[in-house]
């Protein structure tokens, strides 16, 4: 059921990809997509679809776990490119009646659908190499500057870990619940939109019983263990740069030059 | 009602790295009426095998017969409605304004009239050993053992005829927990209702079953009475089980004084051999 969702979506291994600090990742990452969005030309776009599934095929997963990104979003590259087709001004190459198709249009449309998947695959590759902790004690440390202008980030990390900690917890529960309710004769896939969303209050309601009452329970174990924010506290992980850090690091810099060179 | 699993292999996740297979090949026969305990080890795959046999699980591969029809089965609906489930901790499924509510709700789905839903309800509390007083009071602001009890009337209200217990005495106190037994063996005595009972307490199963499944990393390692099973108490201990205290006090007995008979498994059981024997040793 739906415990069969992987969220979360992080995808074990032991890659060079797996290994890169995650901070070094987020940035790089960062700096991926902005130029993503920069590029105009279609040797950049190749340039940049090589690399991406150089990395992917270098993190060890399986490419369709990858691709599976794309499907929310094929909708929306569909119905953009549509959109970009039909209503670009332009040089007309097709009218018919109302509808004018250009050549700005269909350049416009093939360019956002490249940006779209790229931004996907580069996005999901992060997510599936490094496991969520990883992520938010990266974004700790890369934030932790705005401490010095009063902004919790300690705390904001915190709050992050809990909800990506409790995420498949919190499924295996609805999942339960969910088996138990249709077990007492609980439909949740017929009737309409109002009774199908009223069928789903036997689950709601538990759930966010039982989601508060571990609330209660994690703050007053954090307690029982002196926790008291982020001030003097230490990390059983420490981050560091190794090796792998500086090359993956350089290979990107050569590759943006190459990028903005074309 | 009778079950019969046959070849059932269920795999979670199956397809990503976090496959994990929880049932291996199981074959079992539960005849109509029998009172069955299943055993095992955390994540032995005896919660998996028993959501099986109201069709909430499917299995990646063999089949689920309740009364000869596959249970998986379109026309089968009916019949996964004979088998009713109470899952691990059946009072945090709770969730209407008021216990009356909460009880009726599968009724309710079953397009039953109100007088109809009534007095079911009404029946079901009094079976349950709770008052009617309650059945307007939010659930949520009983105690523990009241909960739980709503809970199994929750199911108990729909009359399976199949009814599968998971550890429903877990987490309540030695009285409460002693309730719900007796409630269960009541069930299964006056209404002849096959009942599968998953635990982790050898002394409860001891207690009441009559035939005992032991689960071990998804396979069925012993099937037979609680004698033939907590007999082989070396075997049981190595894959994280125990025998009852008794068996292991009247091991010791025998050591003493040979004519004990150690197959004993229950506290008053132990207490009659105990007796006899000293009555004829005098």
């Amino acid at each position: 059921m739906i415990k069969d969702i992987t969220l979360g979506q992080y995808f074990p291994g032991d890659s060079i990809i797996h290994k890169i600090d995650p901070r070094v990742k987020i940035v790089l990452t960062m700096v991926l997509m902005i130029s993503l969005l920069l590029i105009e030309s279609y040797a950049a776009f190749i340039l940049y679809a090589v690399l991406s599934f150089t990395a992917v095929f270098a993190s060890n997963i399986p490419i369709r776990y990858t691709l599976k990104g794309l499907k929310p979003i094929i909708f929306i590259i569909i119905f953009a490119g549509l959109m970009n087709i039909l209503f670009t001004p332009g040089t007309t190459i097709f009218g018919f009646k109302f509808i004018r198709i250009t050549h700005e249009g269909i350049h416009l449309a093939v360019k956002m659908a490249f940006r779209l998947s790229l931004l996907v695959i580069s996005t999901s590759l992060l997510t599936l190499t490094t496991t969520p902790i990883a992520l938010t004690d990266g974004i700790e440390r890369l934030f932790a500057p705005l401490k010095y202008i009063k902004v919790p980030v300690h705390e904001f990390a915190m709050m992050m870990t809990l909800a990506l900690r409790f995420i498949p917890t919190l499924l295996e529960e609805t999942d339960k619940i969910m088996k138990a309710q249709s077990s007492r004769g609980a439909d949740f896939n017929t009737g309409n939109i109002v009774k199908r969303a009223k069928s789903f209050l036997p689950i709601l309601v538990p759930l966010f019983v039982s989601a508060f009452r571990r609330a209660d329970e994690l703050a007053d174990a954090m307690n029982a263990r002196c926790y008291r924010g982020g001030v003097g506290r230490t990390r059983m992980n420490e981050l560091r740069l190794s090796r792998v850090d500086f090359v993956v690091c350089l290979v990107v810099i050569i590759f943006e030059v190459l990028l903005f060179m074309l | 009602m009778s079950i019969k699993v046959e070849n059932l292999s269920y795999i979670y996740m199956k397809g990503t790295p976090f496959e994990k297979k929880a049932l291996d090949n199981i074959n079992m026969n539960i005849a109509n009426g029998e009172f069955m305990g299943v055993i095992g080890h955390t994540g032995s795959g005896k919660s998996t095998l028993v959501q099986h046999m109201n069709g909430i699980l499917k299995p990646t591969s063999g089949k689920v017969y309740v009364n000869g029809t596959d249970i998986t089965g379109k026309n089968a609906k009916d019949l996964r409605n004979q088998v009713g489930i109470v899952f691990q901790y059946p009072e945090h499924q709770l969730f209407e304004e008021t216990v009356f509510k909460d009880i009726a709700f599968g009724l309710e789905r079953r397009a039953l009239n109100k007088t109809e839903i009534e007095v079911k309800v009404k029946n079901v509390i009094k079976t349950v050993g709770l008052t009617q007083e309650l059945l307007n009071r939010s659930p949520f602001e009983l105690s523990g053992g009241q909960k739980r009890r709503v809970a199994i009337a929750g199911v108990l209200v729909l009359e399976p005829k199949i009814l599968v217990l998971d550890e429903p005495a877990a987490g309540l106190d030695p009285k409460a927990r002693d309730e719900v037994y007796a409630l269960i063996s009541n069930l299964h005595r006056k209404l002849n209702v096959t009942v599968i009972l998953v635990s982790h307490s050898m002394e409860d199963i001891a207690r009441l079953v009559k035939r005992v499944i032991v689960m071990n990393q998804g396979t069925i390692e012993m099937d037979g009475t609680p004698a033939q099973v907590f007999n082989q108490w070396q075997r049981l201990e190595e894959i994280g089980l125990s025998a009852p205290q008794m068996t292991h006090l009247m091991r010791r007995l025998k050591s003493i004084c040979p004519e004990i008979n150690e197959n004993t498994f229950t506290v008053s059981e132990a207490k009659e051999e105990i007796m006899k024997y000293i009555r004829v040793n005098k």
